[in-house]
């Protein structure tokens, strides 16, 4: 039943222009990038070579290309998610799948697989690029496959913040920058704050504080570390606000 | 079919929902049997779609209890969902899909298995006319196609229980003719509950009514006893030369008058005589002029008005 739902999701996703622009932007500016950091890299490739232990290409081009993939898709899953519940509330939509004989748990997270697989294919387009370096180069795959499951556990908690953002309004622009400024917020201030607390040596709430801070999380797996507290915060993420989705959406049934 | 004939498909007692202070339904008592077509009648605002919202499980009620075919609404919500068919006020269509699609969807949510659907989805177009337009999409079609592609997702997976809010709203007449006669055919094998305003449609289909005003039942009887009760207990009397309406209200198995217009009085009849020869009788003697004497058929819609003005 989940996956019926992710799949209409997907449907409906690909039925609009919009899906399509964003496909087509991310790759534009994540091929730029990926050239841009190539090119510069070829240039002070015989420089680096006199180092003891020089960067290898996968350090000095790939690292750099996933996190301006991570930058776009803070910008672009606000806008693929914002219709996701929204709309179907402004439409009077959202009954055709209550009405059903499923629960409100299945419907968020089938919303939610629907949305997190249309940007899985986003982060799998943009691993195609290093990927095409195989033929000349040397590649780490370890920090590439490292890279993959940060920006995924990422794209996974930007999902679900924007989905959660989409059932509390019934304008789906709201939507798209009540999640764009949450998020953005949660970056900011979940940086500072668990730096902060740490430099004081609040180990526990730094800890707690750090489930909120998505781009904190990201880090480790970003420079081939594989955290495994950071990867449980990250999950812990998008747990809590597809609890807090299906909560807000149960809520409208039990007090109208 | 499973449940036979004559089985309580829904039971509903003493709903209320408030919403804060305001209740918008309070104490509705509702009950269906197997091959009943239920008319839900009120004024805008009485409570109808609420009271829908609750039956379908879209909207918890502050008090009371639903039952779904034995299954209670409350506790297992989703088994209880299985067996009924919903069309909310606005079809909830999803304008990117095309008919087949919306209606294959719709039959997944609702568990049909894999190697029913195709039936299911041929018979489903087939009884609603869609046939034609099943793979166009959804957002191109009029507004009577869309009215239809919402009835049909309420009907498609042979629900026990089918529940049309305004079904007939936005039809032409030729539509209206063959949804009331896909309603009549329904109310064969499932139940169906049925809001309308349009009161000719639920003389015409129903073969209960309730009436709706402030959140409150106020009328709920059977068709049949609605037109045995109301027929002939009122009379049309037409006369020339009116003696004085005391006069008129004096006389033996005559409940009380109202005057009509000018000339023309309607009697209400006491419920065990009929003075009707006496009357004509009494008119010649003293010369009333008598032109017109008729039975007043009181039709649903006086009902209405008298109950919810």
């Amino acid at each position: 039943m989940i996956l019926t739902i992710a799949a209409k999701e997907l449907k409906a996703l690909f039925a609009s222009p919009l899906a399509w622009m964003v496909l087509t932007a991310v790759q534009i500016i994540s091929g730029y990038a990926f050239l841009k950091r190539l090119d510069d890299f070829l240039q002070i490739q015989p420089q680096l070579v006199q180092l003891a232990s020089p960067p290898g290409v996968t350090e000095v081009v790939v690292a750099p290309l996933y996190a301006t993939t991570a930058i776009v898709l803070l910008f672009a899953v606000p806008l693929l998610a914002m219709r996701s519940i929204a709309e179907e509330r402004r439409n009077e939509t959202l009954i055709f799948l209550t009405s059903a004989p499923v629960s409100i748990v299945e419907i968020v997270l089938g919303k939610f697989i629907g949305l997190a697989l249309f940007v899985m294919l986003i982060v799998a387009l943009v691993t195609v690029m290093p990927l095409s370096l195989i033929a000349n180069t040397r590649l780490d795959y370890g920090l590439i496959a490292s890279l993959c499951a940060g920006l995924l556990l990422l794209a996974a908690a930007f999902s679900a913040v924007s989905l959660y953002v989409s059932s509390l309004t019934t304008y789906p622009v709201a939507a798209a920058f009540g999640a764009f400024a949450m998020l953005l917020l949660m970056i900011l201030m979940g940086e500072a704050a668990v730096d902060g607390l740490r430099a004081r040596g609040w180990q526990l709430p730094a800890a707690f504080v750090q489930v909120f801070s998505p781009l904190k999380n990201f880090e480790p797996l970003g420079k081939g570390v594989v955290d495994t507290y950071a990867i449980a915060c990250s999950v812990m993420l998008v747990l809590v606000f597809i609890v807090l989705a299906v909560r807000h959406l149960d809520g409208r049934r039990l007090r109208g | 079919m499973s449940i036979p004939p004559n089985v309580t498909t829904i039971y509903a007692r003493a709903l209320t929902r408030r919403f804060g202070a305001h209740a918008a339904v309070s104490n509705v008592d509702l009950e269906l049997r197997r091959g009943e077509v239920l008319g839900f009648l009120g004024p805008n605002g009485a409570g109808k779609t609420t009271t829908m919202q609750m039956l379908t499980g879209n909207l918890a009620p502050t008090e009371g209890e639903i039952t779904i075919c034995g299954v209670d609404m409350l506790a297992r919500p989703t088994a209880a969902k299985a067996k009924i068919g919903y069309l909310p006020e606005k079809p909830p269509l999803y304008r990117d899909l095309t008919v087949d699609e919306y209606l294959s969807l719709s039959l997944k949510l609702h568990r049909v298995p894999k190697s029913a659907r195709h039936t299911a989805l041929m018979r489903a177009k087939e009884r609603c006319g869609l046939r034609e337009v099943r793979r166009q999409l959804i957002g191109t079609l009029s507004k009577g196609y869309q009215q239809r592609v919402g009835i049909a997702q309420a009907i498609a997976h042979e629900p026990d229980v089918v529940i049309l809010d305004e079904p007939t709203v936005g039809l032409d007449p030729n539509q209206i003719r063959g949804i009331r006669s896909l309603i009549r055919e329904l109310g064969g094998t499932h139940s169906v509950i049925l809001s309308t305003h349009i009161l000719a449609e639920v003389e015409a289909i129903c073969d209960r009514v309730q009436i709706l005003h402030h959140g409150e039942v106020v009328y709920s009887d059977t068709i049949a006893a609605l037109k045995a009760l109301h027929s002939g207990r009122t009379v049309l009397l037409g006369l020339r030369r009116p003696p004085p309406e005391a006069e008129l209200a004096a006389l033996p198995g005559v409940a009380s008058v109202e005057r009509a217009s000018d000339r023309l009085y309607r009697l209400q009849l006491a419920a065990d005589r009929d003075p009707t020869e006496q009357l004509v009788q009494r008119a010649v003697e003293k010369n009333w002029g008598l032109y017109q004497l008729a039975p007043a058929q009181t039709s649903l819609e006086d009902v209405f008005v008298n109950l919810t003005k």
